[in-house]
């Protein structure tokens, strides 16, 4: 059961690198703020061209 | 700091959204031809059935389907959102046009270099992973592809928060490579054939580590990802409580990778690890319902909304299969269950739940809302998309309660004694023919949700000729402020990486590491192949090339060969399989699903005749029969050009032929073929049919030679060792 050497192994790498992307994120303070991100991704930042107003410009 | 303009990709968005919607339709036709099939086994005999076309069989269509509505539909759809909200929450465009071109374009080759092979037979028979070497090449570099672009824009962003969307496509990125590199390693020998370099119980459990995280991180994270943007978006109203979208997150990415051994249970694997995986199994249940709740909370307050906008249906329902099926994933991974609904219909079922609801209509609902945006005009119908909506949802709940009920059935006639200890449904197939009609209802239900999608495609394309594409879309937003961490604008890559020395010391020793794994694996793998049974032996050249013909076929998704130590099975089938048995077996061969009986100890249980009957025309021997018919089996000659080539491959990785075997190997092949064609001719009646021709050359005899070795190295009580 070798293999279960390379599936654990694999596992144990992809956590790790999951936990410092976690503990850098953190650390960061990705996750001070924990509201406004959610309301910000409402808000659509493309600007609206109607032909119109691109003639009159 | 001042706002900057810039544009948006919308153009890659609207490629990948045609793409997902053809490959819809065409991955979910083959689906409702397989299913077909199975009350109809002649529906594709166009040519007659003594001369039925080879890639139209069961056994090769039916990865056919799998693959192209995971990688093809869903895959595509992936993309597809991605594409769409990743610009947009990082105020920023794609890294690069270039990147993102390549990555359509090779997934789309991908997709049809599959489309081709597979039905030719060119597969590794590795579920979810059949496609064969220089296929698997192509993946990884267009997965590296979509990788440096998404980080790419991930490191050119103008928003400093990461939404925890992109978390999800992040998890996806790195998972999938790293799962689907370690499966599909493998020695070729010719240019569309290799042999895994695992082999049998070690095959069995990488592969399911990975079938199993192919659902979590392909089907499920991205998905999940897709989610937390669209139903905001689309709802207009913030996700329930973003602070429980992170939790959700972080516990389900470190969970689910541990879970993958429920596939396996009742096995060879040692008990602990069948212990591990059902309990990280059971645990996931908690992130993945915080998840359910969390998009379904979402909507609080807005079910006027859901009532009037088409979109939103599509994410109720798709939202609640996702609860369904992550309810009933850590139920049966639970050992009882598990040996109920394990190789019945109920595991179709389940995961048709997780396909047709979760991603199917995620997937719709998004392409929906995604072409409004794409296409700047209002859906050219929204009674279309409703109709869909109720087709799609009928589609499901006709799909999933018959092969429910279909699972159950099966699991009890297997299992039912009679008073005198034998089984009351003996003969496999008065199993098969109780359970046709519900293989009926169930094609009912994949007609519906097939038409309901059809439906999506004529509305998407009414409503792309009404409104005017914008390919770039102009936005603003104030770029990010340089931080001391940064890259200073012109400074080379690698002397940024290194002032940044705690990120390249971790991504420096996940590639050692992983390339470390990959070097030292095959070795320490080939030593582990020696026999623990003494009796079981490498396979003949004629069986090789039988075997191989199996994978060609595609046997294995409708026989296992797999006896679990049940009392029912070991008095059906005979004496349960010991790990030692497999060891020769690269790839293994356990399968997942029974449609037809178990084989792994069919050696021996009837002659050659009855066997060459059977394949040319199952229904000639087992009257009712929905196996279907392989006549080519018959006309074929057998072609052992690379019979040393692939003796050679397989003694690298550790089967003990000697080099007099290998160089010899033909003259064995020839020997033995000619054995079973003077078996064959002791029946009058073969000799009356089949007199005149050659068929010790003909692929048949070596599949025969294969199916009569199945399981014979040991028979009952006569386990050497272990
Ligand atoms: C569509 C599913 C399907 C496929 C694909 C399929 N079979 Fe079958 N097979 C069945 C069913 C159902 C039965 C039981 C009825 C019968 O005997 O035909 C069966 C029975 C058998 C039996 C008799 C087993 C026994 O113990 O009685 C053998 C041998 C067999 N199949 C070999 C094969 C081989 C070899 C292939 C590939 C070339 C294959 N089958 C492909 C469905 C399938």
């Amino acid at each position: 059961m070798e293999v279960i050497y390379i599936t654990i192994g694999v596992s144990i790498i992809v956590a790790v690198f999951f936990f410092a992307a976690f503990l850098k994120s953190l650390k960061s303070g990705q996750y001070d703020d924990t509201y406004t991100p959610s309301v910000r991704m409402l808000f659509d930042d493309e600007l609206v061209k109607d032909s119109k107003v691109n003639n009159l410009k | 700091m001042e706002k900057e303009q810039f544009y948006y990709d919308n153009k890659i968005v609207k490629m990948f959204l045609w793409a997902t919607v053809l490959w819809g339709v065409v991955g979910m036709l083959v689906g409702l031809i397989v299913a077909l099939l199975f009350i109809f086994p002649g529906l594709l005999e166009f040519t007659g059935s003594d001369n039925a076309i080879s890639w139209l069989s069961f056994g090769r269509l039916r990865p056919l389907h799998t693959n192209a509505v995971i990688f093809a539909f869903v895959g595509n759809s992936i993309f597809l959102g991605i594409y769409y909200s990743t610009q947009r929450l990082l105020k920023a465009r794609m890294f690069s046009d270039v990147l993102s071109r390549i990555h359509f374009w090779g997934w789309q080759t991908i997709i049809v270099a599959a489309a081709i092979t597979l039905p030719l037979g060119f597969t590794s028979s590795k579920e979810y992973a059949e496609l064969e070497w220089p296929i698997d090449i192509l993946v990884v570099l267009v997965w590296v592809v979509f990788g440096i672009n998404l980080i790419g824009t991930i490191l050119k962003r103008r928003q400093r928060h990461i939404y925890v969307a992109i978390w999800f496509y992040i998890a996806t990125l790195v998972t999938v490579a790293v799962l689907y590199i370690f499966n599909n390693l493998e020695l070729p020998v010719t240019g569309f054939k290799s042999y895994s370099i695992y082999s049998g119980v070690q095959d069995a459990l990488l592969q399911w580590w990975y079938g199993h995280n192919a659902v979590a991180f392909f089907l499920t994270t991205p998905v999940l990802g897709l989610m937390y943007y669209f139903v905001p978006k689309v709802a207009n109203r913030p996700v329930y409580s973003y602070r429980l979208s992170i939790i959700h997150f972080w516990t389900l990415i470190f969970l689910y990778i541990w879970a993958g051994p429920h596939h396996l249970l009742y096995t060879a694997l040692p008990e602990w690890a069948q212990n591990l995986g059902t309990v990280f199994s059971v645990m996931l249940i908690f992130p993945s319902w915080g998840g359910m709740i969390n998009g379904l909370l979402t909507l609080r307050g807005a079910w006027d909304k859901v009532r009037e906008n088409p979109v939103l249906k599509f994410f109720v329902v798709a939202i609640t299969g996702y609860g369904m099926a992550t309810f009933e994933g850590p139920m049966l991974s639970f050992k009882n269950l598990n040996a109920i609904g394990h190789y019945t219909d109920w595991i179709i079922g389940h995961v048709h739940v997780g396909a047709l609801a979760w991603n199917g209509f995620m997937a719709s609902g998004i392409i929906y809302w995604v072409a409004t945006k794409l296409w700047k005009t209002e859906l050219y119908s929204k009674k279309l998309a409703n109709t869909h909506f109720w087709l799609g949802t009928l589609g499901i709940i006709f799909y999933a309660i018959p092969l429910y009920i279909a699972g159950f059935t099966q699991a009890s006639l297997w299992k039912q004694f009679n008073p005198d200890g034998t089984l009351v449904y003996g003969n496999f197939l008065e199993t098969v023919t109780q359970i046709i009609p519900m293989y009926m209802i169930r094609a009912i239900g994949g007609t519906l949700y097939l038409l309901g999608f059809i439906l999506l495609a004529v509305n998407v394309i009414k409503t792309a000729r009404a409104g005017s594409a914008v390919e770039d879309e102009l936005a603003e937003a104030v770029p990010l402020k340089k931080i001391s961490g940064k890259r200073v604008a012109g400074e080379p890559v690698h002397t940024w990486l290194e002032r940044r020395t705690v990120l390249f010391t971790i991504l420096t020793t996940v590639a050692i590491l992983i390339g470390g794994l990959v070097e030292i694996v095959p070795t320490f793998l080939v030593k582990s192949n020696i026999p623990t049974i003494a009796s079981v032996k490498p396979y003949t050249p004629l069986e090789l090339e039988g075997r191989d013909i199996y994978i060609r076929e595609g046997c294995n998704n409708c026989h296992s060969q797999m006896i679990r130590p049940f009392r029912s099975e070991v008095e059906r089938y005979g004496e349960y399989s010991k790990a030692g048995e497999f060891v020769y077996d690269f790839p293994f061969l356990w399968g997942s699903r029974r449609t037809g009986p178990d084989v792994h100890r069919l050696g021996g249980k009837y002659n050659n005749n009855w066997h060459f009957n059977h394949m040319f025309d199952p229904r000639s021997t087992s009257p009712g029969s929905i196996m279907p018919r392989y006549p080519w089996l018959l006309k074929n000659n057998m072609n052992a050009s690379n019979l040393e080539d692939k003796m050679t491959a397989l003694a690298k990785l550790g089967v003990p032929y000697s080099d007099t075997d290998i160089s010899e190997a033909k003259q064995a092949l020839l020997a033995q073929a000619k054995e079973i064609e003077t078996s064959l001719r002791q029946d009058p009646e073969f000799v009356k049919n089949y007199g005149n021709s050659n068929v010790q050359q003909k692929e048949i005899v070596a599949l025969i030679a294969y199916l009569q070795r199945l399981g014979t190295d040991i028979k009952a009580g006569n386990t050497a060792l272990k």
